[in-house]
């Protein structure tokens, strides 16, 4: 990646951080309601004093929470504007007429989520440090979030790129984004789920992410393999914008 | 002169109807070029595929002498585009709009700073640029999409019906602008559905029809294939009637063949009757 591609990712990332400065008290209150509330209700309304893989039920799932919020916040704030932006200001034709790589416009327009999200988790995090003393902030969590920002991100994208009317959005969010939200070892671990479901709930991003986040943040094993896999999703969905892009099948 | 647009067999479909039809096209540096046609004509999805929104089906397309598939971000550093629509992000105020553009184009900050100055002060747009675009009104809206395409002074500049619901004075604003553009020796590409638009900037206009060209000259050149004299005249059934002749002498012999005179116009023909001669859409002459 060379210095002029980074300058444009800039350039193009420059007009979202400005809609997020004028934005920011709003949408950081709305991207903290549910995680809150997801917090409240099963971490203290439902686990209270119970234990899950040896650890308490609240720091179990906080590491969880750190992950949908990473899903919702990065996804959302991604697909929403630029639904918006193509759909109905569609200004996003503007940007496709100027001298910028494919390449850049699909990296600088992930920043609003990446930032969206990594703001959004860093809030529930320190919550989560507070509430819980098994819970520690590691460079493998932080490399994890950051992933998981980038991947959620970027599927935000394709959904945003993919969608013929706002009216898809919401349909892709609510078939696909949140039955992601409940499932993929969020609120409860994966393995105590049936063999054929676990190998659906394997199939989804959030599920490498959630495990991930929990075991970075919980000081145990870290599945670099999950890594690996995390980044592939990040890649096909990162390939999948560049192909819309450049077949203008957009 | 160079040609700076140049299309080859250009071809578009959408599906079993052919939008754009083996265009060949030529538009010289420094010319005002129209594009005339009726609604559906293709007009719009010919600036699309030249400007590399729309990907074509086959042909070639150069601007400034690049190809838009191998040189796409050569060919799109010369070219400003106001389209049809308004196409600015709201949520962002006027200057954070001027300033984005400029970013994408990647002008240097100091150049940017200058151009954004002077665009604000030529389009009269001081007044609002701390304004969210959302809050202004159509026609200055239109202003701020003016300025966002030109902010990078491109050598070829596309307008997609620019003056369609604007007043008055904003169209006589874009019509300054369009020749101001052309005195700096800058191509502009404009398609309209005003023919007086057309007559009054244009050297040079194309009519599209069903996805071809069906007729391309001067203005001058456009009216003498249809006859340089016109007579209007209506007939029993209240329904005006247009024929073209070559000279006037012919048209006055017409008309002494007519039973009536009381409502016969004789007079140069316009643009306006080569469109609809040309294209078909009406019936002329019985």
């Amino acid at each position: 990646m060379t210095f002029d591609h980074l300058r444009e990712i800039y350039c193009v990332a420059w007009g979202d951080m400005r809609f997020l400065r004028h934005t920011i008290g709003s949408v950081m209150i709305m991207s903290l309601v549910s995680p809150l509330l997801y917090l409240l209700a099963f971490g203290y309304g439902l686990g209270q004093g119970q234990t899950m893989e040896g650890v308490s039920y609240i720091a179990f799932i906080i590491p969880g929470i750190v992950a949908l919020t990473a899903l919702s916040a990065s996804f959302s704030s991604t697909s929403a504007r630029m639904n918006v932006q193509r759909l109905y200001y569609r200004n996003f034709d503007e940007m496709m007429l100027c001298p910028l790589r494919d390449s850049s416009i699909v990296i600088g327009k992930s920043m609003l989520g990446i930032v969206r999200g990594l703001l959004s988790c860093a809030i529930i995090f320190a919550i989560g440090l507070i509430l819980s003393d098994d819970l520690m902030l590691t460079p493998l969590f932080v490399l994890t979030l950051i992933v998981s920002c980038f991947t959620f991100s970027l599927l935000g994208e394709s959904a945003a790129l993919l969608a013929k009317s706002h009216q898809s959005m919401a349909t892709f969010s609510s078939l696909v984004i949140l039955p992601m939200t409940f499932l993929c070892g969020t609120f409860f671990s994966v393995s105590s789920m049936p063999d054929w479901f676990q190998a659906i709930l394997y199939a989804l991003p959030l599920t490498y992410s959630s495990t991930l986040m929990r075991e970075s943040s919980l000081g145990w094993e870290y599945s670099w393999i999950f890594l690996a896999v995390l980044s592939a999703f990040a890649v096909a969905f990162y390939a999948i914008n560049i192909y819309l892009l450049k077949t203008r099948k957009i | 002169m160079d040609n700076v647009i140049t299309t080859e067999g250009l071809t578009k479909r959408f599906g079993d109807k052919t939008a754009v039809d083996g265009l060949d096209l030529r538009v010289k540096k420094g010319e005002i070029f129209g594009f005339l046609g009726p609604n559906g004509a293709g007009k719009t999805t010919t600036i699309r595929l030249i400007t590399t929104l729309e990907n074509k089906d086959s042909g070639t397309v150069r601007l400034n002498g690049y190809d838009i598939e191998k040189d796409r971000i050569k060919a799109k550093t010369s070219i400003g585009v106001i389209q049809q629509h308004l196409s600015l992000d709201n949520d962002l105020t006027v200057m954070e709009n001027l300033v984005c553009h400029a970013m994408f184009h990647k002008l240097p900050k100091d150049v940017r700073k200058e151009r954004v100055e002077q665009l604000i002060e030529y389009l009269e747009i001081g007044e609002y640029r701390d304004y969210k675009v959302t809050s202004l009104s159509g026609g200055w809206k239109k202003r701020v999409s003016i300025a966002c395409a030109l902010i990078h002074e491109p050598t070829i500049l596309f307008l997609d019906e620019p003056t369609v619901g604007l007043d008055i004075q904003a169209r006589r604003l874009i019509w300054d602008i369009v020749r101001k553009l052309n005195s700096d020796e800058k191509t502009v590409f404009l398609t309209t559905h005003y023919i007086e638009e057309a007559e009054a900037l244009c050297d040079r206009v194309a009519f599209i029809n069903q996805g071809r060209i069906i007729a391309l000259g001067t203005p001058e050149e456009l009216c003498r294939k249809v006859g340089s004299t016109a007579v209007e005249y209506f007939d029993g059934t209240r329904k005006t009637n247009y024929m073209y002749f070559e000279d006037r002498e012919r048209a006055n012999e017409f008309v002494n063949t007519l039973d009536t005179k009381d409502t016969v116009i004789i007079r140069n023909t316009n643009l306006e009757d080569c469109f609809v001669e040309l294209t078909g859409k009406k019936v002329v002459a019985e």
